[in-house]
């Protein structure tokens, strides 16, 4: 049986050039549906990389009671002052809290792709902000001096956004900033932020003493519950305490799952389609061979080779179309920076990350369509009347 | 099966078909014998039945009533894994457009009915070898069919046909596609089968002249054979 089912495989896989045309567009259409599952989860792992490289388990950060995200929070200078005096925060060289006020506006710039406006985190920080996310690094120029309108950009608004390049001046609303420096946080969404002095942002767009978030370092992650247990119970702070890793994994996780829920069904979709196109495939490769396969039954061959057969073939096109889809969408799209709208409405910049996981995945989906394609045509084959050896 | 008892005997045989709610008889009741080492042309009008028997006789189509013994054994009640193990074992098909299998050569085509056997690779290679020698396409043996002349793709079928050493050939118009002089190689190529290796060989043909080359000509017409004599 296995000499049979051998020799009638390698007779499929032999003759898939003479329907080259057939084959290619099942292998294409699944091609396709790959590459669109594929571009998907790309995106997903792409943008949830992005957030998780953002959070550290060591650092605080504390939000209004109730506030989902940055944006709707609100902090006043009084609790401020009291978190300051809060255990669990570790100190500096200075022996002074390493405790960053923080305060973000939504500004907009001309995106060099698209050449339309969008929105951009313009953040105000105090002085230990840098600090406190652990992979800052200046790239160029130095960082920007308290108390003027001076800007430090991330790199990935450099790359996407026109007008900040180092030392060119950009109006964010209705004033003028000078560009005096670029800095890396090793691609978080932090890259997609604009940096400047806290003070120069609540005092040019009139937000008082108050800010939206307090971040803090840590004397280490487990004092989380000390810095939080001492905020429960203090009746003057009304505010939620989180890593940041908890923090950004709360935000992020809405936009991974609707990305990740808009992939898979439309993949779904799509392999039904293509799934169709197998199946034609297929019908096509057996009627194509009907003679060739009632000659081997005339012959003394059984069926069962014949189903085997054309299962291996519907199950080979359908790989390589797995291969091909993961293959055009890592060369296409592995790396590619996109950008989407974040938590706090402003643009989140990353890049796509074909995962070998997301590939393998793709891959197993073209199988199931190849499987499930070449099902029905195989048994077909396998039952080809042997009077067809007098056809011509 | 002893000396006296045929290679194949057909007892009351019916074939019909039911073509919308008409049913069309192609032959009734038919009784026949055939002798092991006879060379039998199958002549009639189309739609005679010609063909419908050859694949009676060769187990790749079941009658509708009657019954097909072959060396003493019922074979048309067989299962369909059963019959596909006796076509194997016994049968050898000759096809009017050879049924070659385009992508391999003629050796990996003249191979296939001993990939049904328990032959080792060096007993199957020698096997293709002998049998692409006696029709004269030992030289072709790595040629495709594509690469092929008509009459040179009937004889590596024919090379398929014997190769796993079957008692019967069944023939349907093997020249059928063939020039006058082809034609007659490949029936003296039949000739040699029968006479010097002792093929039962039964060929459907419309051919006079193909015909002539068998030692026995029956015609069939309206269900019933009519023998013709032959000298």
């Amino acid at each position: 049986m296995f000499k049979q089912t051998t020799a009638v495989t390698l007779l499929n896989l032999r003759s898939i050039p003479q329907r080259w045309g057939m084959s290619l567009a099942t292998v294409l259409s699944i091609a396709l549906v790959v590459g669109v599952l594929l571009g998907f989860m790309a995106m997903a792992s792409g943008f949830r990389a992005t957030v998780d490289g953002a959070g550290s388990d060591d650092v605080a950060i504390m939000l209004r009671g109730g506030a989902m995200a940055e944006m709707n929070s609100n902090v006043s200078r009084d609790e401020v002052r009291l978190l300051e005096a809060a255990p669990g925060i570790a100190a500096g060289a200075q022996g002074d809290p390493l405790i960053s006020s923080e305060l973000y506006v939504v500004a907009d710039a001309l995106r060099r792709t698209t050449g339309t406006r969008s929105n951009l985190a313009l953040r105000g920080l105090g002085l230990h902000g840098p600090e406190l996310r652990p992979q800052f690094s200046l790239v160029e120029g130095r960082m920007f001096e308290p108390g003027a309108a001076e800007l430090v950009v991330g790199a990935s608004v450099q790359r996407e956004f026109e007008g900040f390049s180092l030392g060119e001046t950009v109006r964010l609303g209705p004033n003028e900033w000078t560009v005096v420096g670029i800095f890396s946080t090793g691609g978080s969404v932090f890259d997609s932020e604009i940096w400047t002095d806290l003070g120069v942002v609540q005092n040019l767009y009139q937000r008082g003493s108050g800010v939206q978030t307090v971040r803090a370092r840590l004397t280490s992650p487990d004092d989380i519950e000390v810095l939080r247990e001492h905020v429960g119970n203090e009746p003057r702070l009304n505010l939620e305490v989180l890593t940041e890793r908890d923090y950004f994994a709360r935000s992020a996780g809405g936009t991974v799952t609707l990305i990740e829920w808009a992939g898979w069904p439309l993949a779904i979709l799509m392999a039904i389609g293509a799934l169709a196109g197998a199946w034609n495939a297929m019908y096509a490769s057996v009627d194509a061979r009907t003679r060739e396969l009632a000659t081997l039954r005339a012959i003394g061959f059984g069926g069962f080779p014949a189903f085997i057969a054309a299962m291996v073939e519907a199950i080979v096109l359908a790989f390589l179309g797995g291969l091909v889809g993961a293959g055009a969408t890592w060369l296409l799209f592995d790396g590619v920076s996109a950008s989407t709208l974040g938590s706090g409405f402003t643009q989140i910049v990353f890049a796509f990350a074909v995962t070998p996981g997301a590939a393998v995945q793709g891959v197993i989906l073209a199988v199931i369509v190849g499987v499930l394609g070449g099902f029905v045509p195989a048994i077909r084959a396998a039952r080809i009347p042997l009077l067809a050896v007098h056809a011509d | 099966m002893n000396a006296t008892s045929p290679l194949y005997e057909l007892k009351d045989l019916s074939k019909r078909y039911t073509r919308g709610k008409e049913t069309v008889t192609i032959f009734d009741a038919l009784d026949m014998t055939i002798s092991a080492g006879d060379f039998i042309a199958i002549m009639g009008p189309s739609g005679s039945g010609k063909t419908t028997l050859l694949n009676l006789l060769g187990g790749i189509d079941r009658p509708s009533s009657g019954e097909v013994h072959f060396e003493g054994q019922r074979i048309d009640n067989l299962s369909q894994g059963k019959l596909a193990k006796w076509r194997a074992a016994h049968a050898g098909f000759i096809f009017q457009f050879y049924n070659l299998m385009p992508t391999l050569s003629a050796a990996q085509n003249v191979e296939l009915p001993l990939l049904l056997t328990r032959l080792s690779g060096k007993a199957r290679k020698d096997r293709v070898k002998t049998a692409l020698d006696i029709v004269g396409m030992g030289d072709r043996a790595r040629h495709r069919p594509g690469q092929l002349s008509g009459g040179q793709q009937q004889r590596v079928a024919i090379a398929r046909a014997i190769v796993a050493d079957p008692k019967v050939l069944l023939a349907d118009e093997p020249t059928g596609d063939l020039d006058r002089s082809t034609a007659d190689e490949i029936l003296e190529t039949l000739q040699l089968l029968n006479a010097e290796m002792g093929k039962t060989i039964i060929m459907v043909t419309h051919d006079p002249a193909a015909a002539s080359h068998a030692k026995r000509e029956l015609h069939l017409n309206k269900g019933r054979f009519e023998e013709k004599g032959k000298a």
